[in-house]
């Protein structure tokens, strides 16, 4: 596309990655003139939770079913050989856990209790799941929010340096790491970084998320970080701040590559604008130009960007949890799965669906906060 | 305050685009730049403010009021920028932020380089709409560009180019991505801009058509040189450089039609 025939309402620059997020309007249909105009945000936002409200309904409805149509028996999985072979005890049992019923009994009834909270008892655990997860999600959130945080941080500035400084040395170098750490799987990374700064160097604190004598800080948020600082246990703060970070790292090193890459690219196609070098000829002080003309800009394909990696990052949390002994739902899943836990198994296919929905819709409301063409279509 | 260029030359990765440029832009006068595409216009518009891309090399004088633009200081060249010299683009689809509401576009380098308040900046900005015949410009300022149409956005360009009371606006095809019917309505409003201001108008445009209806002074260029300058009258009509008849025999019809009474 030429810089003279761009149409105005173009929804910015190189929205191509948009797969599980939901593309900003299409050209054409913006545009509109004033109407429409009246607290545009706030129906825009309107709008969009209310969609996510459908989605989260339609993601029980999902859990539920998948769950259900994974073959395998829980009675068996969950009673030993000699209960087994007495059918009056696995009826009384399939009676205990609802599974005498038919479908959609049981998904209504599961649908139920979702409403009060409840997401039956974990027949492993024998707790109820709400707790298990409780007490396991925290522990993901921590440590895959640190994780992109980090990304974020990092991976626009290096980008933008790469994109300002484009193809001088600093350039050429975070160009190829960017490389580096896309192409480097997690799982090895892991494993790698695990035995080379605790086993070999010791510079890293080991597996957990505390020392082992530490006792966990009363729990608020379920963040060590968090919970720690708000009792002001500093001690329990830099232990847990220390076992964070390795992991993190880890974990963030992929989307770094990734946002470095895309925030480059960006906001070189930014800078090649026309309404850049009329800031230019403006005379606005270089920080103007830089943040209001060429950063918000390219902020529309690196929140997509950073919306798709936080999923991916989630998923690998899994091997990274495994590794770094971090206890987080991504052991419980995988626990809970090869268990047929199946309370278990639906109550993390719900919470990681949330979380996607959650991540989606704020991809969602940041495009309407960044690009006010988003809002008034 | 005259703008005068001397012996500009300027080249870009080792090509050589400006061989010696000479032009002079008085107050109150349009001096029009015409010429082929890659002849250099765009580049000498450019060049005097200083947006050249990186790795250009210029030489010679760019002078306003006595102040060489060239040998300036790039942080001091920065003030003169929007403040003294202003620049309109060719497509104002692409030369506003699209992100950004006409308000701040209009106001954010008035209040950095005069210091104006935030309400008083509003306030000289609804004037600069209405100078530019935007209609209800107390609302106008708060819409953001892709609200209006083509025409439009191109008199909001040239009100974010008066905002600091420029004495040098430079036009570069300010009317070619815009309808024809459309074009008049805007170089009316250069013109009348330039009388009642006493801005010095360099405008850049391949369009003889254009030239001739606002130019006082024309100047042709081919190949990063001007071949011939002089009064809009006697270039369009009595052209001396061959190159400038091959211009004007390009046109349809009968060349230029200049207005009847002259100014």
């Amino acid at each position: 596309m030429s810089p003279t025939s761009a149409p105005s309402n173009e929804p910015g620059p190189g929205t191509a990655a948009q797969g599980a997020t939901t593309a900003p309007a299409p050209p054409g249909r913006t545009g509109r003139g004033p109407r429409g105009s009246r607290r545009p945000l706030a129906r825009f936002l309107a709008r969009r939770v209310a969609v996510a409200l459908l989605l989260a309904v339609a993601i029980t409805l999902v859990t539920f079913v998948l769950t259900n149509l994974v073959p395998g028996d829980p009675v068996s999985a969950n009673l030993g050989q000699q209960a087994l072979g007495d059918p009056a005890i696995v009826a009384q049992w399939r009676a205990d856990h609802g599974l005498d019923r038919p479908l959609p009994e049981q998904y209504l009834l599961h649908l139920e209790g979702l409403l009060h909270g409840d997401l039956g008892m974990s027949q492993q655990s024998h707790r109820p799941v709400r707790d298990d997860l409780a007490e396991f999600v925290p522990a993901t959130l921590e440590l895959a929010g640190t994780a992109i945080l980090i990304s974020l941080v990092l991976g626009v500035a290096f980008g933008v340096i790469a994109a300002l400084r484009r193809d001088r040395l600093s350039d050429h170098v975070l160009r190829i790491a960017s490389l580096i750490g896309i192409s480097v799987p997690t799982f090895w990374l892991a494993l790698v970084a695990f035995y080379v700064f605790f086993f070999r160097l010791q510079i890293t604190p080991g597996s957990g998320r505390i020392d082992p004598g530490m006792s966990p800080p009363p729990q608020v948020t379920g963040l060590y970080t968090v919970d720690s600082a708000l009792s002001g246990q500093w001690d329990v703060f830099a232990s847990a701040v220390g076992h964070l970070l390795a992991p993190a790292l880890v974990l963030a090193l992929y989307t770094i590559g990734l946002l470095t890459r895309f925030t480059r690219s960006a906001v070189l196609e930014v800078l090649g604008q026309d309404y850049v070098r009329a800031a230019r000829a403006k005379g606005l002080p270089g920080r103007v130009v830089l943040f209001r003309y060429v950063l918000r800009p390219a902020l529309v394909p690196i929140i997509t960007v950073a919306g798709l990696a936080f999923g991916s990052l989630l998923s690998g949390t899994v091997l990274v949890e495994a590794v770094f002994a971090w206890p987080g739902v991504g052991q419980y899943a995988y626990k809970s799965a090869t268990t047929l836990d199946l309370p278990a198994v639906m109550g993390v296919g719900l919470v990681v669906g949330l979380v996607y929905l959650v991540i989606n819709l704020v991809v969602d409301v940041l495009y309407g906060v960044v690009d006010p063409r988003v809002r008034v279509s | 305050m005259t703008l005068t260029i001397s012996g500009l030359t300027v080249s870009i990765g080792g090509a050589e685009i400006l061989r010696g440029v000479d032009l002079e832009v008085g107050a109150g006068r349009v001096h029009g730049l015409a010429g082929e595409s890659g002849s250099g216009k765009t580049v000498t518009g450019l060049a005097v403010l200083g947006l050249l891309p990186h790795g250009s090399r210029t030489a010679g004088r760019i002078e306003l009021e006595g102040r060489d633009l060239l040998a300036m200081p790039a942080k001091r060249l920065n003030a003169v920028r929007g403040a003294e010299i202003a620049m309109v683009f060719q497509d104002p689809a692409t030369s506003l932020h699209p992100m950004v509401t006409v308000g701040v576009q209009l106001t954010e380098h008035m209040r950095h380089h005069l210091g104006v308040g935030r309400k008083e900046a509003r306030d000289r900005a609804v004037g600069l709409l209405a100078k530019v015949r935007i209609p209800s410009p107390g609302t106008a300022v708060d819409r953001y560009p892709h609200q209006f149409s083509g025409g439009m956005r191109q008199r909001i360009a040239i009100a974010v180019a008066l905002a600091c009371e420029p004495k040098v606006l430079i036009a570069d095809e300010p009317t070619t991505a815009l309808d024809v019917t459309v074009q008049a309505g805007i170089l009316r409003l250069l013109r009348g801009l330039c009388d009642d201001l006493g801005l010095a108008v360099l405008l850049v445009t391949h369009d003889l058509g254009v030239m001739s209806a606002v130019a006082d002074e024309v100047s042709v260029m081919k190949d990063g040189l001007v071949v011939e300058t002089g009064p809009r009258g006697q270039v369009l009509t009595e052209p001396r450089h061959a190159y400038t008849r091959v211009l004007l025999e390009s046109l349809p019809g009968d060349g230029p039609k200049l207005p009847q009474e002259e100014r």
